[in-house]
């Protein structure tokens, strides 16, 4: 028999300790620090973290990025310039604080305001979110259809951010959030709850294209009846990066596609992980999720479908495919089924392995050399993740993003 | 042109070409004939720079330069091709882009000049309809959903584009019906030129019966064992391997 002890604690949990101690008090916080601290980072054991040992990889915590000054909101300004204009209005964030100089004027019906509730700290991220977010929103949108950017600019150290939104019954909005500036000494934890009417469509696509040492991202999302919700996760960037989404309906006829594509190199290692929870009757899901992976890089994709009693005729499908480029280059892939309905068409496929020498050959016999071979290869599989994104403006930028990170491989 | 001398090749261990002597001049057609296992396919591979395939003896000479030194993309840059006897299906990549892609990395290579887009559109549409390939085809992913015929009339159309000095094809008039047999000997017929020379490997007679060979050679147990004129495809056709693959034993 063995016994696990997590009492002795990292110089990151000492240190995330000590600057809680230092915050102001506040009742809420400190509950969800305390449910923090029970857990301790989430380490190997915890069967959701199993590939991603974060207690093992966060050596240390950064200090709490400081609420932006003038010359930092100045920074984030010309940073924010450089960035391609998309959309009905831009919602920015700064070092995880809603910078409303640097919004656009809101559309009417479209609200901003601060955040009522912390959410439950189930979770040790969602525990720390709650624990340290400064400034957390509420955005409400306006019945019809919208378009609305979401731009994180973050300069080094530990950044909490935290985003409601609602959509009103049969509205449909698009959004398109960047995580942006992060760089080696950026830990970041943003955190984003969306609900959505009866009948209202939301396309959520999120590019993770900086550098931060760590990106942790928790997103949670409740559809009411016959909603539809598409995401898309779009990973060239981050050393270390979890994405965990969580969605759920819980009246019937909810439509709920999930897709993404991560380009890892180096040494970079990038977590999906998804639960999808269908408890309601005729809930559709899709999960369609892709994977490049370099060098000595690490990929992992964790699916879980969750069809309750009450859930018939269900249909789900979940796929995850991951090339890998190099021998040290690694992909984990773990889809789950948990059916409790028996009238319900559910299944799942993952694939991992190498570029086809068959193509390869065939491209070189054309006279194209090898690397560039490869680059119309890997841009193909990406394109075809692509495809899942609607918004035809969003998806170019993001074909624009992987050609770009193609070229840099080649280069 | 192409100069095969004493070519030996094993593939997993596995000899399949034993000592192979092979010429073919500029300006010739020469039929390849023999009976299945008789190391067709491997030879074109090998000419084409195929991996896997390990080359334990002979040369592979081509226009005075050692072809085994070369990549693959660099033999098709000196004018190899091969037209391959199952195309491969690239999802995601249009046959167009493919095509430029193609014909732009060879001019690359010989230091010339790439074609513009309306060049290059143009070079694509005259072949195209002399293959009686549907432009709208090109649109597709190469080679995913065409027919076998569609397959090898892109593979006679790529030929067609990028104008090589040596054209292999291997079967390719497997799986091709009357029509389509026609078209892609015409194809080829087009393209005969005293400086370009062909490379047909083929079971049946009836691809020559459209494009008539200067000589034929009959491969068995991994080497030519007889050569000839085109009468030499008439009588196989008539008497069938069996002699040729005793001969060799």
């Amino acid at each position: 028999m063995s016994v696990h002890s997590l009492s002795v604690k990292t110089a990151a949990e000492t240190a995330l300790a000590q600057q809680f101690a230092a915050l102001p008090p506040s009742e809420p916080r400190r509950a969800a620090f305390a449910a923090f601290d029970q857990r301790g980072l989430p380490n190997r054991r915890d069967e959701a973290w199993h590939y991603t040992d974060l207690r093992a990889r966060l050596a240390e915590a950064a200090p709490l990025a400081p609420a932006p000054d003038a010359a930092r909101l100045e920074a984030a300004a010309s940073a924010l310039a450089a960035l391609p204009r998309l959309g009905d209005m831009r919602l920015v964030l700064v070092d995880g604080r809603w910078a409303a100089a640097l919004c656009d004027p809101p559309p009417s019906g479209l609200t901003v305001a601060p955040a009522r509730d912390a959410p439950e700290p189930d979770e040790a991220v969602v525990a720390l979110n709650a624990a340290f977010t400064e400034g957390a929103l509420r955005i409400g949108l306006p019945p019809g259809e919208i378009t609305l950017v979401i731009a994180h600019i973050d300069g080094p150290g530990a950044i909490f951010s935290r985003i409601e939104v609602s959509v009103p019954a049969r509205a449909r909005v698009t959004i398109v959030e960047r995580f942006e500036g992060g760089n080696g000494q950026t830990q970041r934890n943003a955190m984003a709850t969306l609900a959505l009417g009866e009948g209202a469509r939301c396309d959520w696509t999120t590019l993770i294209g900086d550098d931060a040492a760590l990106h942790l991202e928790t997103r949670r999302t409740r559809l009411a009846g016959d909603a539809t919700f598409n995401d898309f996760g779009f990973v060239c960037g981050g050393a270390l990066v979890r994405r965990q989404l969580d969605v759920s309906h819980q009246a019937p006829g909810a439509k709920i596609a999930l897709a993404g594509l991560s380009l890892l190199d180096g040494t970079r290692h990038a977590d999906t992980t998804l639960a999808v929870r269908h408890s309601a009757p005729r809930g559709e899901s899709r999960e369609y999720f892709r994977h490049i992976v370099a060098d000595a890089a690490s990929g992992v994709f964790q699916g879980k479908v969750i069809v309750a009693p009450l859930a018939q005729k269900t249909d789900g499908a979940m796929k995850s495919q991951a090339l890998l480029l190099s021998p040290t280059a690694s992909m984990s892939n773990k889809p789950e089924l948990e059916i409790f309905a028996d009238d319900v068409v559910c299944g799942h496929g993952a694939t991992v392995g190498a570029l086809d020498p068959q193509q390869i050959f065939y491209l070189l016999s054309r006279g194209i050399p090898e690397r560039e071979a490869e680059a119309m290869l890997l841009e193909a599989f990406g394109a075809e993740a692509i495809e899942r994104v609607a918004d035809e403006a969003v998806a170019e930028s993001l074909r624009e993003r992987l050609s770009q990170w193609l070229k840099g491989r080649a280069a | 042109m192409l100069e095969v001398k004493s070519l030996s090749v094993s593939i997993n261990g596995k000899p399949i070409l034993d000592g192979l002597d092979l010429s073919v001049k500029a300006g010739e057609v020469a039929a390849i004939m023999g009976p299945n296992g008789s190391g067709k396919s491997t030879l074109s591979y090998v000419i084409a720079g195929k991996p896997d395939y390990e080359v334990t003896g002979g040369e592979v000479w081509f226009n005075g330069e050692n072809l085994l030194e070369l990549a693959p993309n660099e033999r098709a840059a000196k004018g190899v091709f091969l037209a391959f006897q199952y195309p491969v299906e690239i999802p995601g990549v249009a046959t167009m882009t493919f095509l430029k892609a193609a014909l732009n990395a060879q001019h690359r290579a010989r230091g010339e000049a790439e074609l513009t887009t309306p060049e290059f559109m143009r070079a694509v549409r005259g072949a195209a309809a002399s293959l009686k390939v549907d432009p709208e085809m090109l649109r597709r992913a190469v080679n995913v959903g065409f027919s076998g015929g569609e397959k090898k009339r892109v593979e006679i159309l790529q030929m067609a584009l990028l104008q090589p000095r040596l054209a292999v094809l291997d079967e390719t008039d497997s799986g091709l019906d009357i029509d389509a047999l026609r078209i892609v000997a015409d194809g080829v017929n087009a393209l005969r030129d005293p400086g370009r020379a062909f490379v047909i490997i083929t079971h049946y007679q009836r691809l020559l019966d459209h494009i008539k060979p200067d000589v034929v050679h009959v491969m068995a147990r991994g080497r030519i064992v007889k050569s000839g004129g085109p009468e030499l495809a008439l009588e196989l056709e008539r008497n069938g391997y069996r002699d040729y693959a005793e001969a060799a034993a």
